[in-house]
């Protein structure tokens, strides 16, 4: 699995039932409000690591914001700015 | 051997004969990640013993409960705040991070750790278990809601995970009778025999130990869970309908109109019966005691205050239930969700908004339903605005000038003047709530980032009705106990200032236009006359700081009618049409909508954001803003010629 940063795409801008892997997180860019590195943390901490399943569940009205993402067994919901420092590989949907 | 110096001892070797209830109780703290029930397994284990309380200096929630072990150990069991790291990202977190590493000011060290984790979701649960390792502190890991796993279809091999994680793992399932019993005898066998401690090595993590932390939290799950060969699609498939773009919405809405309507209709037969309670009360103790100070003392300070506060008792109560209801359940993480853009806009938090919500029916419950807002900054903006929505107190009221003032006939084809007054009342003070939220964003917190949001949406699951109950009655308490204390003083001052001194013997005024609050009255007339306001205005409004609605009653005093019944409003409406000006009636319109009147909601604020500061930010900001309406308000229309 050597795909690079480019060949990947932005969770943030993925459409509702995208399914995928993700590969790196990267959050320069993502949010004024708390530094990159503070900012991956939380998403590590909320079980956003390399390697884990990600699907997109729900998302808002306004915008198609905020998303609801299923994350193994949990669900969690943020903006998709923030999701945007989520890189994803594409996976089949779910059977 | 850092900790067991500290006060409890370990079990002397050469004493076997110590029977255990004779130690010194074991302190043991509760932690856990948000929803993984945490606090119905605190409740199970401790019951109704519990306290509730602030910590020293901070304003996070101290909950403290006790119990005995089946072995005979006493032990005090700590509720700390969930969190998903040690790393303390807000007070809260601070608190259960301080707590766990014994630093904790008047707190003594824990003994010993209970872990709780949700049995269905162990991925955050097992990091956290990793991280909490490294404090030095024995750990017992509980899998709750072990009963769900194994109906979802989960396997876990509980010998191997205690194994990799190197602590004792039991599964337990807290809302059922029994639920704890292994829990409670895997305590019993640890509390006798103390592991030999270890120093802390604890230190916060950076990205790439977080990142090794989960991949080792990942890689022990894979080894010990089997997940379901069919995942649960309850959960799924309700959010389909209850997170739908606009299904969804309409859904909150309708989910909310029942929770206000409830609040409205089911609280007001045993509010009348607290209110005719005290009424009786008053009138026995006119009959047993002479007239005079004393009377006026017990009869409208002790027990009119007590009454005033108390009747809003059964509100509180019906909104909690729903709150505390939905919680459960699992729905308010997703009103969050879906109110969260447009909260946004005014800069709050997507979890003010039922706090907002409650604060139509009063403030109060409103400024305490937002402890369901983890980040300081989003709650203090949530409780800077919420006495701006408009309370049931305000109700009396606006009905009494705008039925004394504003024609009842209907404008632009059916529609009524006086509802359309009313309905502008309420949009106005929605408005500037979500101004001044908007302006506290850009002035205030310009410099403090909001938190980004992120929450976790736990899976539904069916309330537990004893968790429901603990939680009313905690709440229940927590407001008697102001109402016993801050209040019930505010109370007594306004009291004090109304009757004292009494009229004398020749008085053909009622006993207020004798009194401290008439001297104030008269005092203020030079800053409030710009506003319209004539002194019997002034007077009423002192009395008001009680409650606001009691400014009614006043006003009744002040011209010396009754206006107890429906007959009295009524004259008192007839004879203010008579005084006033429209431009008087509607600039004291729009200073209701702004006017900090209500002590018992500064006391709520005071308490609940653990500052005087706040306070009177509080106090200052919506005076100023009631002033300025009601000023604008009076020079319009006196322009208008309405003077």
């Amino acid at each position: 699995m050597s795909a690079t940063l480019a060949a990947l795409s932005r969770l943030g801008a993925a459409r509702l039932g995208f399914r995928g892997r993700i590969r790196a997180l990267d959050a320069s860019g993502c949010g004024r409000a708390l530094p990159p590195a503070e900012l991956e943390r939380r998403l590590l901490e909320m079980g956003f690591v390399e390697g884990a399943v990600v699907e997109i569940r729900n998302q808002g009205l306004f915008g198609r914001d905020p998303i609801a993402v299923r994350v193994d067994d949990a669900t969690v919901a943020l903006r998709r700015a923030l999701a945007n420092a989520i890189h994803v590989e594409a996976l089949d949907p779910t059977p | 051997m850092s900790y067991l110096a500290a006060p409890p001892p370990a079990l002397p070797q050469a004493e076997p004969k110590l029977r255990p209830a004779h130690l010194a109780p074991a302190h043991i703290a509760l932690v856990g990640t948000p929803n993984c029930g945490k606090t119905a397994m605190f409740n199970a284990l401790t019951g109704s013993r519990q306290k509730v309380a602030n910590y020293a200096g901070v304003t996070v929630e101290r909950k403290e409960g006790g119990f005995v072990t089946p072995a005979g150990r006493k032990v005090k069991l700590l509720d700390l705040p969930g969190t998903y790291s040690l790393r303390a990202r807000s007070p809260d977190e601070e608190v259960t991070r301080d707590a766990v590493l014994g630093r904790l000011p008047g707190e003594a060290p824990p003994d010993l750790l209970l872990c709780v984790a949700d049995a269905t979701n162990l991925r955050l649960a097992v990091r956290l278990v990793l991280d909490l390792r490294h404090v030095g502190r024995p750990i017992l890991l509980a899998l709750n809601m072990y009963d769900i796993a194994q109906h979802r279809g989960y396997g876990f091999d509980l010998r191997r995970l205690a194994a990799e994680l190197g602590v004792p793992v039991v599964p337990a399932i807290a809302v059922r009778r029994g639920g704890t019993e292994a829990l409670l005898a895997r305590l019993d066998s640890m509390l006798a025999a103390p592991a030999a401690a270890t120093l802390s090595d604890w230190q916060p993590r950076g990205r790439t130990a977080i990142r090794a932390q989960q991949n080792e939290a990942d890689r022990i799950i894979a080894a010990c869970v089997t997940p379901p060969a069919r995942p649960d699609t309850v959960t799924s498939r309700l959010d389909a309908v209850l997170l739908h773009p606009v299904a969804g919405l309409v859904i909150l809405l309708a989910v909310l109109f029942l929770m206000f309507q409830a609040v409205f209709t089911w609280a007001q037969p045993p509010m009348d019966a607290i209110k005719a309670g005290f009424d009786w009360l008053g009138a026995q103790a006119g009959q047993y005691m002479p007239e005079g100070l004393a009377l006026s003392f017990v009869r409208d300070g002790l027990i009119g205050g007590v009454g005033a506060v108390l009747v809003f008792l059964p509100q509180i109560l019906v909104l909690f239930l729903f709150i505390l209801l939905l919680e459960d359940f699992g729905y308010m993480a997703r009103a969050a969700f879906l109110m969260d853009r447009i909260m946004g806009g005014a800069g709050l938090h997507g979890r003010a908004f039922i706090p907002l919500l409650s604060s139509f029916a009063c403030a109060i419950p409103g400024i305490m339903a937002t402890r369901v807002i983890d980040s300081r900054r989003d709650r203090l903006a949530t409780i800077m605005v919420a006495p701006l929505m408009t309370c049931s107190a305000r109700i009396p009221v606006y009905t009494l000038i705008i039925a004394a003032f504003i024609p009842d006939r209907t404008v632009w084809g059916g529609l009524q003047l006086q509802g359309l007054v009313m309905f502008g009342l309420y949009a106005v003070g929605i408005g500037s709530a979500l101004g001044v939220s908007f302006v506290f964003k850009r002035l205030v917190w310009r410099n403090s980032p909001a938190e980004p949001f992120m929450l976790e949406l736990p899976d539904y699951k069916r309330p537990s009705g004893r968790s429901i109950m603990f939680g009313l009655i905690q709440r229940a308490r927590v407001f008697l106990r102001r109402a016993g204390t801050t209040i019930l003083a505010m109370m007594m001052v306004i009291w004090f200032l109304a009757s004292v001194p009494r009229p004398p013997a020749d008085a053909d005024q009622p006993a207020i236009n004798y009194s401290l609050a008439a001297k104030i009255g008269h005092f203020m007339e030079p800053v409030l006359s710009p506003i319209g306001f004539n002194w019997q205005i002034n007077v009423a409004l002192l009395p008001g700081m009680a409650a606001r609605e009691v400014a009614v009653a006043s006003l009744g005093t002040v011209y010396s009618i009754s206006a107890e019944d429906e007959q009295g409003a009524d004259r008192l409406g007839r004879t203010l049409a008579g005084k006033w000006s429209l431009a008087t009636a509607l600039a004291l319109l729009a200073w209701y909508v702004f006017a900090p009147q209500c002590a018992s909601t500064l006391a709520t604020v005071r308490r609940e954001t653990g500052s005087w500061a706040w306070m009177w930010v509080l106090f200052g900001y919506m005076l100023a803003l009631a002033y300025a309406a009601a000023f604008a308000t009076y020079q319009t229309a006196v322009a208008f010629g309405l003077g």
